[in-house]
């Protein structure tokens, strides 16, 4: 009864197997249905989300104009530090001192993509871009400045 | 602490597995006692990971320490935020919208198929079938596209929190989450035929690994865990939270306790949660995401506790207020945990190839067992 019960079980575990290879037969024979993506190949046609989170980026207009006033927000908001912002006074042509950013400084290094800062953002001057290729070979090229070299406030912003 | 390695007065092998061992899913050490083959003991030495995550929270804010979690069991990471920003929003007593509260479920339920995916594609591969793995990501990668369009990121998403969901819905999302649920219906079957039906497989997890229901109630195992050793512990059924209360859904039972009925919860929940998916997509209702709520949260002095099911188990949250912005004190019940800690009595007598099968069925993920 022994021998029968074995040569039963060889067969009942080839049967099984066959219905395995069955599945990994059809996706040989039909290369449509694959999905991976060839990525450093296609870099060109390769579309991000548009709400990727990659790195936090400061929007400017053309006249090289942002919105933010240097409030802080950000930097409060952030639980890793990521953000530092150093402030300046500009002094108008009646002499009055008023709040402007100097620095905008972002650590992508220490950055964990939370979104935190760009909801605690009142004016919505920064955002994120769904760029990820962040890879450098020193760690200090990834301490970045976000305002613009020259770039001042929006006029009417407060 | 560590015992020195080699032979035993007895006679019995004391070997390590891990904290580099690929079956061991990241960095789990075991430390055995060998009698030939055959297990005496198993002792899990953990620490390899530890990154203090709840001394951690006791410097951030309310609104900040919803993301660290995420960074616990990183595979239900929405599932984590969903359990602090309801401890949260209990003790401030926020009024959540309908709409958050819905968007909230489904996302969950989506974060538990992937997982359940991920965990049969490792298992499988930990039992030398290396094909599953492929097939299980294949339609894991569809629901991480889905959390990427709407959420923002593809693992750790901070998309829930306190007081509904960061942003709205991808115009896409109804659309994209129905086609997936097609395209998944169509390939479960895959799924069975490949490995449940397998009688190498079947061999390999009948009867091996045997956790009786009450020391699945004793070492306070939660989650597919329990419920395949026949204990009823589903925090949706038990104690729902959200619309978990409005919407039909089995609680999957197994009775036999062995490998192979962990493996047909995790199997049989994933239908479930298609289920659940399938009531609500239609009927997400109109309104705003977000209650509003204040730019920092002050919780009440008090002590708040809040549980939610991962895929895993049960999660609970434990806040101690002492009124002020950052909590005095929080403590995470982690489901791995307790699930680790029933691995000895499990796997004691049988063969090191078992200790593997039923390391696969509880389903471990190491950041979230070492906090």
């Amino acid at each position: 009864m022994f021998i029968i019960d074995y040569i039963k079980d060889i067969f009942k575990g080839l049967k099984s197997l066959l219905t395995g290879m069955k599945i990994t037969g059809y996706y040989f024979t039909h290369h449509k249905e694959i999905i991976t993506e060839q990525y450093p190949d296609n870099r060109a046609t390769l579309k991000m989300a548009d709400r990727f989170r990659g790195e936090v980026v400061m929007i400017h207009d053309e006249d090289n104009e942002h919105a933010c006033t240097g409030c802080s927000a950000c930097e409060l908001a952030c639980p890793n530090g990521t953000i530092k912002i150093i402030n300046k006074f500009d002094v108008n042509a009646e002499g009055k001192k008023k709040k402007a950013i100097d620095t905008f400084i972002y650590h992508l290094e220490l950055c964990t993509m939370c979104n935190l800062c760009i909801v605690a953002c009142p004016t919505d001057t920064i955002k994120m871009e769904p760029n990820f290729e962040h890879s450098v070979y020193d760690r200090s090229k990834l301490t970045k400045v976000l305002n613009r070299p020259g770039s001042k406030i929006k006029a009417g912003v407060e | 602490m560590f015992e020195e390695l080699g032979t035993t007065a007895e006679g019995d092998m004391l070997i390590n597995i891990g904290p580099q061992h690929p079956a061991t899913h990241g960095v789990l050490h075991l430390v055995m006692t060998l009698n030939g083959e055959t297990i005496k003991k198993t002792e899990p030495h953990l620490g390899y990971i530890h990154r203090s995550i709840e001394k951690m929270c006791e410097s951030l804010t309310y609104r900040q320490f919803v993301y660290v979690t995420s960074r616990m069991d990183y595979l239900s990471s929405h599932i984590n935020n969903h359990g602090c920003s309801l401890a949260v929003e209990k003790a401030m007593q926020i009024e959540v919208p309908e709409r958050a509260q819905v968007i909230r479920v489904i996302m969950d339920e989506l974060t538990r198929i992937a997982s359940h995916e991920l965990w049969w594609g490792a298992m499988a591969m930990d039992l030398g079938a290396f094909t599953p793995f492929f097939y299980s990501f294949r339609e894991r990668e569809t629901i991480t596209d889905i959390m990427e369009e709407t959420c923002g990121a593809r693992l750790t998403m901070n998309y829930i929190c306190p007081g509904g969901v960061m942003m709205d819905l991808h115009p896409d999302f109804q659309k994209r989450v129905k086609s997936f649920i097609a395209l998944f219906k169509s390939k479960f079957d895959e799924y069975n035929e490949l490995v449940t039906g397998n009688i190498i497989f079947q061999n390999r997890m009948k009867g091996v690994g045997v956790l009786s229901k009450e020391d699945a109630i004793s070492y306070g195992c939660t989650g597919p865990t329990a419920r395949g050793s026949g204990v009823s512990s589903d925090i949706r059924k038990l104690y729902p939270y959200e619309v978990y209360s409005k919407v039909q859904f089995d609680e999957v039972l197994e009775t036999g306790g062995d490998s192979f009925s962990r493996y047909m919860v995790r199997i049989n929940e994933m239908l479930q949660s298609i289920k659940i998916i399938e009531q609500l997509i239609d009927n997400i209702p109109e309104g705003e995401f977000q209650a509003k709520t204040k730019a920092v949260l002050k919780l009440p002095k008090g002590e708040f506790y809040q549980r939610v099911e991962t895929a895993r188990g049960e999660l609970g949250i434990y806040i101690v207020s002492e009124g002020g912005t950052t909590p005095h004190r929080i403590k995470f019940r982690s489901p791995g945990f307790s699930n680790l800690s029933a691995l000895g009595h499990m796997v004691k007598g049988s063969k090191i190839g078992d200790l593997v099968a039923t390391m696969g069925t509880l389903d471990l993920v190491i950041p979230d067992i070492d906090r």
